[in-house]
């Protein structure tokens, strides 16, 4: 039995649905228990103060964000690739969850940068970056929702997903060029003494998990969704012609 | 390939608009910055690469949606898909007509209008040179973004949301250019860089944008 | 010129949702063959995806490369170029050469100046199928080509396909009015329409190209 078998909607409708609630299930106790532990069990930063534990929200959402894009990007080449509408309606729905998440790192960053950095918002590279890939899903979303044909849909969205992943990733780079910004190194790496503090690395870690775990669950969610949807129009369509 | 060349530049000519509507537009938001920023030299000068830069791909952008549209509308995309010529030939060909029609007047415009923003001293060359570069990126990027609207009623907008991101880069590279230039520093890594996304998207972009083209077709 | 085309257990659809199947003919040099049926029974469909314009559902097509000359219902024409410069045109995209006789042949000489805007229906049309001619092509796919002739003009038109297939070249037609050609065979599209219950036979495995896989 290949992985390809879950491209099958009904294979993937079964499989998705004893999946749901222990994904679910996982998520909640992740998010519940890494946000609880981030918030109220870990010491103030000596700079920082307590607003430095935002970064249990704003850290896993910013890679998401990113996450989101690429397994978009990934789904759109299965359906180009092999035509599983399976993987085109995936991306379909990760789209506006990775829209979601992006907008989540973009004001809770700006939340975070009022008292550190004394603005709202500055024209950083990263910032800069985030606010540009959010322009990225709000163009793919929004041509998904323009064609009324689901496989036209997926096919041009999909090649739009692949250019615009080059452009986006051009555009990190042309950002970079553009203005050297004020936002600090990534707060993670392998290497986690040289960043983030233990006490504060493993409750973040647990929020990640959270967050992936999150993230899978929505798209489950919505997948099925669309695939119920239409399966409603096959049916419509079967009634027509007979 | 050359008579499809030859034929939309015809068209673009005798339509009027083609040459005309980009300059009047990018004319009328150069006139319109000063009023907004107020009269001022120094400012003027500070801004001009930019805003020389953002009304040359704001004028790019008005006339994207007439790439396809017209021929979609009148059944010769249909009869140019099934024409001895491939696709990625035409849409190149369709590029290269909205860049002579577009393009090419801004580059030679712009230094013009440059004067009425207060470009200063080696401004003029690298705005020159940077839009001759750049441009034509524009045209090919926006060529792939009408060819992913073609089929849809309400196009326009939708094709400035596509379009606009993938501008990001080429905006970056050719207005630094510009700047730098103005400022009498090193411009050869924006240069490079503008000169690398043209030649890239020339390139490469045409294959999607036909592919585009035949999703929209079936 | 070779002018051969043979379909075999065709499908095909329309915005998704199958709407023939298993059209199997064969069109011989010289022939030529008329599709007939109600409005919406996929005519055009048919004629597109021959054309190579949509990818079938199922069957095959087979026919020497770079031999349909299409023609759907609208004509292609600039309103702001003239009769010449517009067939001029497609002389150049189909490397043939003088388009002459081709204007003679369409009763349009007296026309060759004037901007095809300017011309009325039927002059369209007849600029129109003056293009099958420039295209030197050997199988003309025409959708509904008598649109907006008059009589005359239908004559002119019967005329012009009647030597195209005497010098070895076929026709599908989709048209309802009887042109006068006796070379003419005529399909009936009615029989193939679609059945939902065989539509899904692929639908196993991977579901691959129809929503009955959702079903």
């Amino acid at each position: 039995m290949s992985i390809w078998e879950y491209a099958n909607p009904k294979k993937f409708m079964q499989t998705s649905a004893w999946a749901l609630p222990w994904v679910t299930g996982l998520a909640v106790v992740a998010l519940v228990g890494g946000l609880i532990w981030g918030f109220f069990f870990t010491p103030d930063d000596y700079k920082q103060g307590s607003t430095v534990k935002i970064i249990y929200i704003h850290v896993p959402s910013a890679m998401m964000a990113i996450n989101a894009w690429v397994m978009m990007l990934v789904a759109s080449l299965i359906w180009i690739i092999r035509r599983h509408h399976v993987s085109a309606l995936a991306a379909k729905a990760a789209a506006p969850i990775g829209m979601t998440m992006t907008l989540i790192a973009l004001f809770t960053g700006a939340i975070w940068g009022q008292p550190m950095w004394g603005t709202w918002w500055a024209w950083d590279p990263r910032l800069t970056s985030f606010l540009i890939l959010f322009l990225f899903y709000l163009g793919y979303i929004a041509l998904w929702e323009a064609i009324d044909d689901p496989d036209t849909a997926a096919d041009l969205t999909s090649v739009l997903c692949l250019v615009g992943s080059v452009f986006a990733l051009l555009s990190r780079y042309a950002v970079n060029f553009w203005n050297q910004g004020l936002h600090q190194e990534a707060s993670l790496s392998m290497d986690a003494e040289e960043n983030v503090a233990d006490v504060f690395w493993y409750p973040l870690l647990v929020c990640i998990a959270g967050f992936v775990l999150l993230f899978v669950t929505l798209v489950l969610i919505r997948t099925r969704t669309e695939i119920r949807s239409r399966r409603l129009k096959a049916l419509e369509a079967r009634e027509r012609m007979a | 390939m050359i008579a499809l060349l030859l034929r939309d530049l015809r068209l673009a000519i005798r339509a009027g608009g083609g040459f005309g509507l980009g300059l009047a537009f990018f004319l009328i938001v150069t006139v319109l910055v000063p009023f907004g920023v107020g009269p001022e030299g120094g400012t003027l000068a500070k801004i001009a690469p930019g805003i020389l830069w953002v009304g040359a791909l704001l004028a790019c952008l008005l006339s994207l949606d007439r790439i396809f549209a017209l021929d979609f509308e009148d059944g010769s995309l249909d009869l140019l898909a099934t024409a001895p010529i491939p696709l990625e030939a035409v849409v190149t060909m369709k590029a290269a007509a909205h860049w002579l029609t577009t393009g090419l007047p801004l580059v030679v415009a712009a230094p013009v209008f440059g004067v009425l923003l207060n470009l200063q001293g080696e401004g003029f060359f690298w705005l020159t040179v940077s839009l001759a570069l750049g441009t034509p990126a524009l045209s090919v990027i926006g060529t792939f973004g009408a060819a992913l609207t073609v089929g849809l009623k309400r196009g326009g907008l939708l094709l400035s949301l596509l379009v606009l991101p993938l501008y990001v880069p080429t905006l970056i590279f050719g207005a630094e250019t510009v700047r730098r230039g103005t400022e009498g520093m090193e411009t050869g890594a924006p240069l490079m860089l503008l000169a690398g996304i043209t030649a890239a998207s020339v390139a490469l972009l045409p294959f999607a944008s036909a592919a585009a083209i035949r999703v929209n077709l079936r | 010129m070779n002018a051969h085309l043979t379909v075999t257990d065709l499908a095909i659809r329309r915005g998704g949702i199958p709407v023939l199947e298993g059209v199997s003919f064969t069109l011989q040099p010289g022939r030529a063959l008329v599709l007939r049926g109600p409005n919406g029974v996929g005519k055009t469909t048919l004629l597109r995806t021959l054309a190579g314009l949509q990818p079938p559902l199922a069957g095959t097509i087979s026919m020497p490369p770079d031999a349909i000359a299409y023609s759907g219902h609208a004509d292609g024409l600039k309103a702001t170029l003239s009769v010449t410069e517009n067939l001029s045109f497609w002389a150049a995209i189909y490397g043939t050469g003088g388009f002459a006789p081709v204007l003679e042949a369409m009763n349009l000489e007296a026309l060759q100046g004037r901007l095809a805007g300017s011309l009325s229906a039927g002059q369209k049309r007849r600029l129109g199928l003056a293009r099958l001619l420039v295209s030197g092509r050997p199988i003309w796919m025409l959708d509904e080509p008598t649109v907006s002739l008059d009589a005359a003009s239908v004559a002119l038109f019967a005329q012009a396909v009647r030597a195209h297939l005497a010098g070895g070249g076929a026709a599908l037609m989709a048209t309802h009015i009887d042109l006068g050609i006796a070379e003419a065979e005529v399909l009936d599209l009615a029989p193939f329409k679609a059945r939902p219950s065989t539509a899904g036979g692929n639908a196993g495995g991977r579901g691959r190209e129809f929503d009955e896989a959702f079903a």
